[in-house]
């Protein structure tokens, strides 16, 4: 156990938090054991799962691998941060609608992933579909659901965008 | 007949809640005043153990207690669902690499984890065995001592198979080798244990809890009543986590320290937890003139592991039905569960099917070249027809597949022209359901019309939640959305025999059936009670009840029965599986689950690199419950055949008999740039089965034959034939310099 603890101050879904945290924990395990938000999940915390996912400003992470201290003053989405008193979010809309879901252990992670994604690009390919959740594993649905999930999700925001103009 | 709700593509249940981190998981669960357990485990193969040093780890803050083996009371209390031989903590040796021989028990996990790294062990290694030539090897004493490593032996038969052989026109004999396999559900292992009326309450992820219940009763010596095993939402299992692993050791812990206790391990610790068992079979198969088989004779050694598990079960129903899909008018097979010192090994989709599947399937490609004939052609002359014998002495062929072989042909393009370096194959997946097994189901119609389904079958992302709410709310025609499914807690579920074998649609679903024929029935004599009529009298339609001229509700009948806002109405309803006095596997199959899948490949020949660019399914299931869910157990179940044929293997070094790939970096499952460019599927829906609706299990089905089905499509591209799985660019490689060395030879 190190002895270094830090007070930081940072965004979760739209929400300030300030926690003491210290060097050697991870920003997975402050968002479950700290802040209660078990929807981020913990499997392999090496980076090769991708259960972990969230956006750290807007880019999506391993959570398992930010190391707590670092994210001071950073704003972080987690999956309870994804739907807002208008609905779910497209994605979330595409997983159910595409069958995406089954165990749902990675799915919060599989979502987050393809969120910052589509903040990136919002008109990918199936080849940068699928390059973009290489470092999702599911174990369950053989993937293509999933890519159709993003394809579709894809689709519907910039539907959206456009009506929006 | 059509279906208001059955059928069609409902919201998989509690589906919301996993697309926004609502849903719990074990991993997810505390309870106040909750201890963390963590497991020191052997770093040798088999060892003595000489000592172990806990005097440093009692002294760390947050430490509550250190228990060892030599802690525990003797006997050693140990557990097991087919054979008692797993002991709470290694008792004076270990058996594999992995083993638990400490438990250290602390204030919270970090604090746990890094107490272990204080026990000092002191082991005396033994030579160990990790491959079925060396657990037969009588040099090596027998892992769990006896006079062999073979724990069960298992023969089966039918015909004269040394009289077909003299008769037969072609004999083929080969070894087919299938390797260890990791479930690698995403989800970890852990589970929770908290003393309650001086017994125990088990959180776990299981797939068996009232199996469960009974290992921990009768390891600890407990009565049923008094351990409760409330089973929790899975994070994927495949059969991994269907039989007890950590959670003995965690009733006993809180037991002992009179406070809940949760196991949780890391992911590399699941490799020390569960696998399917590596298979060597050799099989021999006969053929007369015309291509018909005349006889097969199978011996598959299946290398089980340092304990049973659910193992020998395993090898002796996948033993029984080795023949395979084909009409084998002789046939003799001995399947054997051989101890050695690896990981035990338990169920994995497909219970011990596939590593057949792969020879059988291979040698049929392998015969089909012999007779210059089509692949498809050849299996088309030897599979039978509904209603013909596969196995004496059980049911006959139950669907026509035929029309599932003819289907999957076209989804794949059977006769089109191909490109150098492309190649097809299909293959056959065959398996039984459970002989012999029961599920209740209780079901409860509310006073406000609405209703709740209690099984004890688990939700692991099959979707069974959804399919039982669909069968209630289709029987009892309620809303599919004010049906909820409440699961997997022996406390307040009947009994139910597993999550397991493809089995829940057709034995719980069933259970669920009669439940609502119950209610309904019941339904009636309280309306008939209420309107002073004949029961014979009473309608009920559509959720409406018509008792003469009067109409009433659910929720009127229920009310009106029993006052405002009072009452429900309670059904019951049970599924028995065949028992047939002296079947040797306790009873007739319920159903033959039988699929067909087909892979397309392009392999480059400089570099042994092979392309998967489509793979196809074609599944005998009956009916469709729910068309969006069943066709994400086909996908999902191919592409984790896929994994089995091109690239997962766990391996152990042959010198130290320790595990080398026990982790997500160095194990490979598919990700998403590994699938297919295509993908296809049909499911064949005859209503023939005996579940609900005339449905058949499925899920298990995909996952079964894509060893031979891309194994087929490389040896149709290139000529080579390769006999153990899994299926690498490497192998290729080498394999494909092979052939062009005997080529230029010849």
């Amino acid at each position: 156990m190190l002895e270094y603890e830090k007070n930081i101050r940072f965004k979760v879904n739209n929400r300030e938090y300030a926690v003491a945290v210290s060097a050697d924990e991870s920003l997975a395990f402050v968002l479950r054991e700290k802040l209660g938000l078990t929807g981020t999940k913990i499997t392999c915390e090496k980076g090769e799962c991708g259960a972990c996912t969230v956006l750290l400003d807007g880019r999506a992470v391993d959570s398992c691998l930010v190391l707590a201290p670092d994210i001071d003053g950073c704003e972080v989405l987690t999956i309870e941060g994804l739907a807002d008193d208008k609905g779910l979010d497209a994605l979330q809309e595409a997983f159910i609608e595409e069958g995406a879901v089954q165990c749902g252990f990675c799915t919060p992670g599989m979502i987050m992933s393809a969120k910052g994604l589509l903040l990136e690009n919002p008109d990918p390919s199936e080849g940068q579909i699928k390059k973009a959740l290489e470092g999702n594993l599911c174990r369950c649905t053989g993937y293509y659901s999933i890519v159709r999930a993003v394809r579709s999700a894809a689709k519907t925001i910039r539907e959206q965008a456009s009506e929006a103009k | 007949m059509s279906h208001k709700v059955i059928g069609k593509s409902e919201l998989r249940a509690r589906v919301i809640d996993k697309v926004t981190g609502v849903q719990k998981y074990a991993h997810d669960r505390k309870i106040h005043g909750m201890l963390y357990a963590k497991l020191l485990r052997s770093e040798h193969a088999r060892a003595k153990i000489l000592s172990i040093d806990v005097s440093e780890t009692l002294k760390l803050y947050g430490v509550v207690a250190v228990v060892r083996g030599e802690d525990i009371e003797k006997p050693m209390p140990r557990f097991g669902s087919v054979a008692q031989d797993q002991p709470l903590l290694a008792d004076g040796e270990v058996k594999y690499h992995g083993e638990p021989v400490a438990a250290v028990v602390a204030q919270t996990y970090e604090i746990a984890e890094a107490a272990l790294k204080t026990i000092k062990v002191e082991y005396a290694p033994q030579p160990s065995v990790c491959t079925v030539e060396e657990a037969l090897n009588q040099d090596i004493p027998p892992v769990n001592g006896g006079e062999s490593n073979v724990f069960r032996q298992f023969d089966f038969g039918w015909g004269d198979v040394e009289e077909a052989e003299k008769q037969s026109h072609y004999v083929l004999r080969d070894t087919y080798c299938y390797p260890m396999i990791f479930h690698f559900p995403i989800e970890n292992y852990s589970c929770l244990a908290a003393p309650e009326d001086g017994g125990v309450v088990l959180y776990s992820p299981i797939q068996h809890p009232h199996l469960l219940r009974r290992v921990v009763a009768d390891c600890l010596k407990l009565p049923f009543s008094k351990v409760r095993v409330i089973g929790e939402e899975i994070g994927g299992a495949f059969g991994g986590k269907g039989y007890a692993k950590a959670e003995p050791l965690a009733a006993y812990l809180a037991l002992k320290l009179r406070t809940p206790v949760k196991i949780a391990m890391d992911m590399d610790e699941g490799f020390f937890m569960a696998r399917r068992l590596a298979a060597r079979v050799d099989i021999t198969t006969g053929f007369d003139e015309n291509a018909h088989i005349t006889f097969q004779n199978i011996i598959a050694d299946y290398l089980i592991g340092a304990y049973a598990d659910a193992a020998p079960r395993v090898v002796q129903k996948a033993g029984y039905l080795s023949g395979g899909p084909y009409r084998t008018p002789h046939a003799k097979m001995i399947a054997r569960a051989i101890h050695s010192n690896t990981v035990s090994s338990t169920a994995f989709r497909g219970f011990g099917m596939p590593q057949l599947v792969w020879a059988f399937e291979q040698q049929m490609n392998q015969a089909a070249l012999h007779f210059g004939m089509d692949t498809l052609e050849i299996r088309r002359r030897n599979l039978p027809y509904k209603g013909e014998t596969l196995v004496p002495g059980d049911i006959p062929v139950d669907g026509d597949w035929h029309e599932v072989l003819d289907k999957a042909a076209k989804l794949l393009d059977w006769g089109k022209k191909q490109k150098p370096g492309q190649g097809k194959s299909l293959a056959v997946g065959i398996k039984t359901g459970i002989p012999n097994s029961t599920s209740n189901a209780i079901v409860k119609l509310h006073s406000d019309g609405s209703v709740t389904v209690n099984a004890a079958t688990a939700e692991m992302g099959q979707g069974a939640r959804t399919v039982f709410a669909q069968i209630a709310a289709e029987k009892l025609c309620v809303p599919y959305q004010l049906v909820s499914v409440i699961l997997s807690d022996t406390g307040a579920a009947p009994y139910d025999t597993s999550t397991a074998g493809s089995r829940s649609t057709v034995s719980m679903g069933t259970a669920v059936e009669k439940a609502c024929e119950d209610v309904l029935l019941q339904v009636k004599e309280l309306a008939a009670d209420l309107a002073g009529m004949d029961i014979e009298s009473i309608e009920v339609n559509e959720g409406v009840i018509r008792a003469g001229e009067r109409e009433m509700t659910y929720s009127q009948l229920v009310q009106g029965t029993y006052g405002p806002n009072q009452g429900d109405i309670v059904g019951r309803g049970q599924f028995r599986g065949d028992n047939t006095k002296g079947h040797l596997l306790g009873g007739m199959a319920d159903f033959y689950e039988f699929i067909i899948v087909g892979a397309a490949v392009t392999v480059d020949e400089k570099t042994g690199k092979i392309d998967v660019d489509k793979l196809v399914s074609a599944s005998d299931i009956g009916k469709v419950m729910n068309h969006l869910q069943a066709k994400g157990q086909e996908e999902g179940g191919m592409i984790m055949g896929l994994g089995q044929a091109m690239m997962e293997c766990m391996r152990y070094d042959p010198a130290t008999g320790r595990l080398l790939n026990g982790n997500p970096l160095d194990y490979c499952v598919p990700t998403a740039m590994d699938i297919s460019d295509e993908v296809a599927g049909v499911l064949i829906e005859n209503a023939d089965g005996p579940g609900p609706f005339g449905s058949k299990g499925m899920g298990e089905g995909p996952a079964i034959p894509v060893g031979p089905a891309v194994g087929g499509a490389v040896f149709d591209a290139t000529g080579v034939m390769l006999r153990e799985l899994p299926i690498t660019s490497e192998k290729l490689f080498f394999a494909l310099k092979d052939r062009d060395k005997n080529k230029s030879v010849s």
